[in-house]
C-alpha cells in the first residue's frame, strides 16, 4: 500500500498522455496477495450482524440498491413496474426507503425517466455497446450521448476489455475520457468486467486506469458473463479506491454487480465496506449493489424483523 | 491386532438432500445417541428446502411420484432389521411399508375420484381437478414411532405437496432412520425435510411462516398449544389438520381425509365449440 501511495506522489494526472507513463505506472502498483486477499474477504464474512444494527445494514443495503432489468425482453410496461417498485419497495410498508437507482438499457431510459422525475431515484442506463464493449468509438460515444438525452443521470459504461487485455492501456484510458466527456453532468460508473480480467492484478490495475481516467465510480461487473461479483475482487477495488483517495483527494465510489442475492452477502459486503475504506464509503453516493432479485431478499428480511414472522416470496414483486 | 473399534452413528436433521447438523449446534440424549435439537433457523432452512422442491416434485406426473413412494416402501423392507432394532415392532414396520404402497397407489386416482368433469347450464366444458397446495408443515405423532410418521408424511407429499416434518421429541430415531430410507429412494431433495427437537421450539415457527401452506397438528397433544399454533396459522389461511384424537387407531384404514385436506381444487371453464 506504501508503494502505492508513494508512486501515487508523482503527478497522476500527467499519466495519460502517453502509453508508456501509464504502463510503467500501472505495472508499478504492487501486486495483490491472492490468498491473503481471499482469506481477509473469508473473514470478513463471518461478522455477526444481528438485531437493530441488521435493521440499519437493510435499510441502508436497499437505499444502495441499483434495481437493474438488462434483458432484450424489456419492455416499457415492464421497467415502469420495475422503476414503481423502486420508488416504493414495500407497498405494505411507508417506513420502507426507496433504493438507490434504476438501471436499464438507453431504450427504456425515456420510460422510467416518467415515473422517477424528482422523486430522488437516480436513473443509469448502460451504454458503450453495453455488455461487450465490441463496438466504434463512435457508435459507444452516441449511445452514451442518446442515454444522457433520454434523461439518465448515470451511466454504466464498460471498458474495452479487448484493448486493456492486450496491454493497450492508452486506448483504454482514452475511451473512457471520451465517454466521460459525452457524459457531461451524469456520473459516469467504469465496468471493468473482473470476471473477463482473469487476475487480482489485472483488477487493481483496471481500478486505476478507471479512476484515473476520470471514473465516478468503479464497477465490477455487467452481469452477462459467468463470474460477476466476488467478495475478494471488490476488496482488491475498495483497497484501490481507498489508496486513490489517499494520492489525489477524489473518492470514488464501488458498485459490486451480478451474484449478489441474498442480504447475507450484501451485509458481507457492507462490513467490508465499513473496514476496508471507513464509513465515507457507507453512502448510496459511493458504494451501490447492482442487483434485481437481492431486492425481495432484503425486503422479506426487513418484514422479519418487522413483523416477527418469516416472510416468503409469495408477498412481492416477482421483477 | 487391536480390537476393532465401532464406528457409532451421529443422528443429524434431513434438510434439502443433505444430513445438517443443527446450526445452532445443540443436540440432546434419545436412547444414548446424540440428536439434534433444531433451532427455528433450522425450521427455516427447512421451509426454503421444501419450497424449492415444490415446483419439480408437483409438476412430476402422477405416476411417476406413485413410482417413487413405492421406491420408497423397497427402500423400506430392505432396512427392516435396522427398524427392529431401534425398537420398532416388526409388525409395525410392515405395517409402514405397506401403507407406502397404499398411498403410492392413490398417486393417479386420487384427480379422478375427486376431480372431473362437473355439469354446468351452458355452453362450457367444466373441470375440476385437485392440486397440491405447497408448503405442508407436518407435526408427527409421538406414538406409533415409524407407522405414525409414514401415515402423516406419505398423504401429504403423494399429491405434490412437499413437508417438514418436526418429529416427536420422544421419538426421534425413527424418524432419521427414515430420513436415510427417503434420500436413497430417488425423493428429489427437499420433498421431505425432517427436523429433531422441541416441537414447542419449532412448530410455532413453522405456524407463523408466512411461505408454509398447511399444516398437520396431528402430533401436538398439548390442546393449548394446538390452538396458539392454529391462531398463527390463520394469518395466512394455511390449511389446518387438527390433532389426532388419543386413542387414534393407526392400523385402521386410514381413509383419504389427510390426502383432501391438503389440496386445492382448480376449476376451469372451457367454452364448447358447436
Amino acid at each position: 500500500m506504501t508503494a502505492t501511495a508513494t508512486s501515487a506522489r508523482s503527478d497522476l494526472s500527467e499519466l495519460g498522455r502517453s502509453e508508456t507513463a501509464l504502463r510503467t505506472f500501472l505495472h508499478g502498483l504492487p501486486g495483490v496477495d491472492q490468498v491473503g486477499a481471499e482469506q481477509r474477504a473469508a473473514q470478513l464474512g463471518t461478522r455477526s450482524i444481528k438485531t437493530t444494527a441488521k435493521a440499519q445494514a437493510i435499510d441502508l443495503a436497499i437505499r444502495m440498491v441499483d434495481l437493474t432489468t438488462l434483458e432484450g425482453a424489456d419492455t416499457p410496461g415492464k421497467v415502469r413496474a420495475l422503476a414503481a417498485k423502486a420508488l416504493r419497495p414495500d407497498p405494505a410498508d411507508l417506513s420502507c426507503p426507496h433504493v438507490g437507482a434504476v438501471c436499464v438499457y438507453p431504450a427504456m431510459v425515456p420510460y422510467v425517466a416518467e415515473v422517477l422525475r424528482g422523486s430522488g431515484v437516480h436513473l443509469a442506463s448502460v451504454a458503450t455497446a453495453f455488455p461487450s464493449g465490441q463496438a466504434p468509438l463512435e457508435v459507444k460515444l452516441a449511445d452514451t450521448r442518446a442515454a444522457v438525452a433520454a434523461g439518465a443521470d448515470e451511466i454504466d459504461m464498460v471498458i474495452n476489455r479487448s484493448a486493456f487485455l492486450s496491454g493497450r492501456y492508452k486506448e483504454v484510458y482514452d475511451e473512457i475520457v471520451a465517454t466521460k466527456e459525452a457524459c457531461g453532468d451524469a456520473h459516469l460508473k467504469v465496468i471493468l468486467e473482473t470476471g473477463e480480467l482473469a487476475t487480482y492484478d489485472n483488477v487493481r490495475r483496471a481500478s486505476w486506469l478507471a479512476m484515473l481516467a476520470g471514473g465516478d465510480f468503479i464497477k465490477t461487473s455487467t452481469g452477462k458473463v459467468p463470474v460477476a461479483a466476488t467478495l475478494p475482487v471488490s476488496l482488491v477495488m475498495l483497497e484501490a479506491v481507498r489508496d486513490f483517495r489517499a494520492a489525489t483527494g477524489r473518492q470514488v465510489g464501488v458498485k459490486p454487480a451480478g451474484g449478489i442475492k441474498t442480504t447475507k452477502d450484501a451485509i458481507k459486503y457492507l462490513v467490508m465496506v465499513n473496514e476496508t475504506v471507513g464509513a465515507d464509503w457507507l453512502d448510496p453516493d459511493w458504494f451501490r449493489f447492482g442487483a434485481s432479485s437481492l431486492l425481495n431478499d432484503l425486503l422479506m428480511q426487513r418484514t422479519k424483523l418487522t413483523t416477527g414472522v418469516y416472510s416468503g416470496p409469495d408477498y412481492f414483486t416477482l421483477d | 491386532m487391536s480390537e476393532r473399534v465401532a464406528v457409532r452413528k451421529t443422528y443429524k436433521l434431513f434438510i434439502g438432500g443433505k444430513f445438517p447438523r443443527s446450526e445452532s449446534g445443540r443436540s440432546y440424549l434419545v436412547q444414548d445417541s446424540n440428536v439434534p435439537l433444531a433451532s427455528r433457523k433450522d425450521a427455516r432452512d427447512a421451509v426454503l428446502a421444501a419450497r424449492a422442491a415444490v415446483k419439480g416434485w408437483a409438476g412430476a406426473t402422477a405416476y411417476n411420484r406413485g413410482q417413487i413412494l413405492y421406491r420408497v416402501a423397497e427402500m423400506l423392507e430392505g432396512r427392516r432389521e435396522q427398524f427392529v432394532a431401534l425398537g420398532v415392532p416388526a409388525d409395525e414396520v410392515d405395517a409402514a411399508i405397506d401403507r407406502w404402497v397404499w398411498y403410492a397407489g392413490w398417486s393417479d386416482k386420487l384427480p379422478q375420484v375427486y376431480g372431473g368433469a362437473n355439469p354446468v347450464a351452458g355452453p362450457y366444458f367444466n373441470l375440476s381437478s385437485p392440486e397440491p397446495t405447497g408448503v405442508v408443515a407436518v407435526v408427527a405423532p409421538e406414538q406409533p414411532a415409524l407407522l405414525g410418521l409414514v401415515s402423516v408424511i406419505a398423504p401429504a407429499i403423494v399429491t405434490g405437496n412437499t413437508v417438514v416434518v418436526a418429529a416427536s421429541p420422544a421419538q426421534p430415531l425413527a424418524a432419521v432412520t427414515l430420513a436415510e430410507v427417503l434420500a436413497t429412494s430417488d425423493l428429489p431433495v427437499g420433498v421431505v425435510n425432517i427436523l429433531t427437537g422441541r416441537i414447542s421450539e419449532t412448530a410455532p415457527t413453522l405456524a407463523a411462516h408466512m411461505d408454509v401452506n398447511a399444516i398437520d397438528l396431528t402430533g401436538v397433544a398439548d390442546a393449548e398449544l394446538a390452538a396458539d399454533l392454529e391462531v398463527k396459522a390463520a394469518q395466512n389461511l394455511k390449511r389446518v389438520l387438527r390433532p389426532a384424537p388419543a386413542d387414534h387407531d393407526w392400523t385402521a384404514d386410514p381413509g383419504v381425509t389427510r390426502m383432501t385436506t391438503l389440496l386445492e381444487t382448480k376449476t376451469v371453464w372451457h367454452p364448447k365449440g358447436v
